[in-house]
């Protein structure tokens, strides 16, 4: 029988890491990498030490939102990510540069595991992963792979959105995966879907980020971006939440 | 040096079966070294030792040999079904890079010479697979 080598690493390889944040939800466009890369920042600036894990290879974005560029991982018994903002960053975007990188399945799977076997992090007191949207194979061979994860869950108010966002979270129930709760991003009124929807799960519902008709001009700088209020906001949930334990600060 | 990474896991999986099958000593690892990771197997070969010096769980890895055998990297069009070998394909030094350190990269840089497709499948030769362990139990 035919092994594959890699495998067996992975835990290795997330050995030094303390905590790490899977940041999912069902759909594209709902603000997942836009709230990976704040919690990134944001646990950065309070003084953890931070990596941030762009694993939706078909649609890489949290390079864009923070402005990354010019950054290379240097190779090292592996793959040493490069630090940027204070945050030890990986994605797939250095190896494909702009060059559309059609995968089916089994491709994204592969590429996800040697990039799990291969990269080496520091010690961290977060990673935090950025997920590909939907219930797929990538999403499953992550959810696999990654066992120390926990799920932070993004919805909006949409009942669109919320009704993939339940599928995912019975998936993670089913699977008997640790979830932190749900923040509801893009909030444009005062509605209690979002809550009602969420009952049946036994999973809080963190807080809410509002739509933030300017946020676009912040994309890709960093430093803008913390001053935003979808950054406040997100800060104030993640200081609040007991879930995140983060009282005993740095 | 990322073969160091792959060495490394290569030995994990190795330790790992050894418990699984309650093997005493590990006699051989045999491999498949896929083409399109272009890895150094002079490098890799030294990893290998390395690490099963530095990783041995009560020297189960003592007697090892290690047997490696090429396989050549062959794509074949998903569009046009036409089949072909790394070596038509190209690639400057940076693409060469990438698609050392994650192969599936290829489909950035690799098209189907006969029709441009970048949907094509790579038949055999990827990366690194473990064909057999051998022990004694
Ligand atoms: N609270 C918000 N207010 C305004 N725009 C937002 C907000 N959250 C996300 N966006 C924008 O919506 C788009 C999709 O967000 P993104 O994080 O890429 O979603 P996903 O990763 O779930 O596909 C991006 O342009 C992002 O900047
Ligand atoms: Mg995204
Ligand atoms: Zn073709």
């Amino acid at each position: 029988m035919v092994m594959d080598p890699r495998l067996s690493v992975i835990d290795t390889r997330l050995a030094r890491i303390k905590r790490l944040i899977a940041v999912s939800g069902g759909k594209g466009g709902i603000g997942k990498s836009l709230i990976s890369s704040l919690l990134a920042l944001t646990l950065s600036r309070l003084g953890y030490t931070v990596g941030l894990l762009d694993l939706d290879l078909s649609a890489p974005s949290t390079h864009v939102i923070l402005g990354i560029e010019g950054v290379y991982p240097k190779e090292e018994r592996g793959i040493v990510p490069p630090e940027v903002h204070g945050i030890e960053f990986m994605s797939i975007v250095y190896f494909t540069g702009d060059e559309p990188t059609p995968l089916r399945g089994t491709d994204i799977s592969n590429a996800l595991l040697e990039l799990l076997a291969i990269t080496q992090w520091g010690s961290l007191d977060f990673l935090i992963v950025d997920m590909p949207p939907g219930i797929g194979d990538a999403s499953l061979d992550i959810i696999r792979w990654l066992r120390k994860a926990e799920f932070l869950v993004v919805t909006t108010g949409s009942k669109v959105a919320l009704e993939t966002v339940k599928k995912v979270l019975k998936m993670l129930n089913e699977l008997n995966r640790p979830i932190i709760g749900v923040i509801e991003n893009m909030k444009l009124r005062d509605s209690s879907v979002v809550k009602e929807e969420l009952k049946k799960f036994e999973v809080p519902l963190l807080g809410a980020i509002e739509f933030d008709m300017n946020l676009e001009d912040s994309i890709g700088d960093a430093n803008r971006l913390l001053e935003r209020d979808a950054a406040a906001r997100l800060k104030e949930i993640v200081m609040r939440n007991p879930r995140f334990n983060l009282e005993q600060g740095r | 040096m990322h073969e160091w990474s792959l060495a490394e896991a290569v030995i994990a999986t190795a330790l790992e079966e050894s418990r699984k099958e309650g093997l005493e000593e590990i006699t051989e690892i045999k491999l498949k070294i896929g083409e399109l990771q272009q890895l150094d197997v002079e490098i890799f070969k030294f990893a290998l030792d390395e690490l099963a010096e530095t990783l041995d769980e009560g020297s189960l890895l003592k007697e090892m040999k290690i047997k490696m055998e090429p396989e050549k990297a062959i794509f074949k069009c998903r569009v046009c079904e036409k089949e072909w070998d790394f070596g038509e394909t190209g690639l400057s030094e940076e693409e060469y890079e990438a698609v050392h350190f994650a192969p599936e990269v290829a489909h950035a840089y690799i098209r189907c010479p006969s029709c441009k497709s970048p949907d094509f499948e790579v038949i055999q030769g990827r990366g690194v697979l473990i064909q057999t362990i051998k022990g004694k139990r």
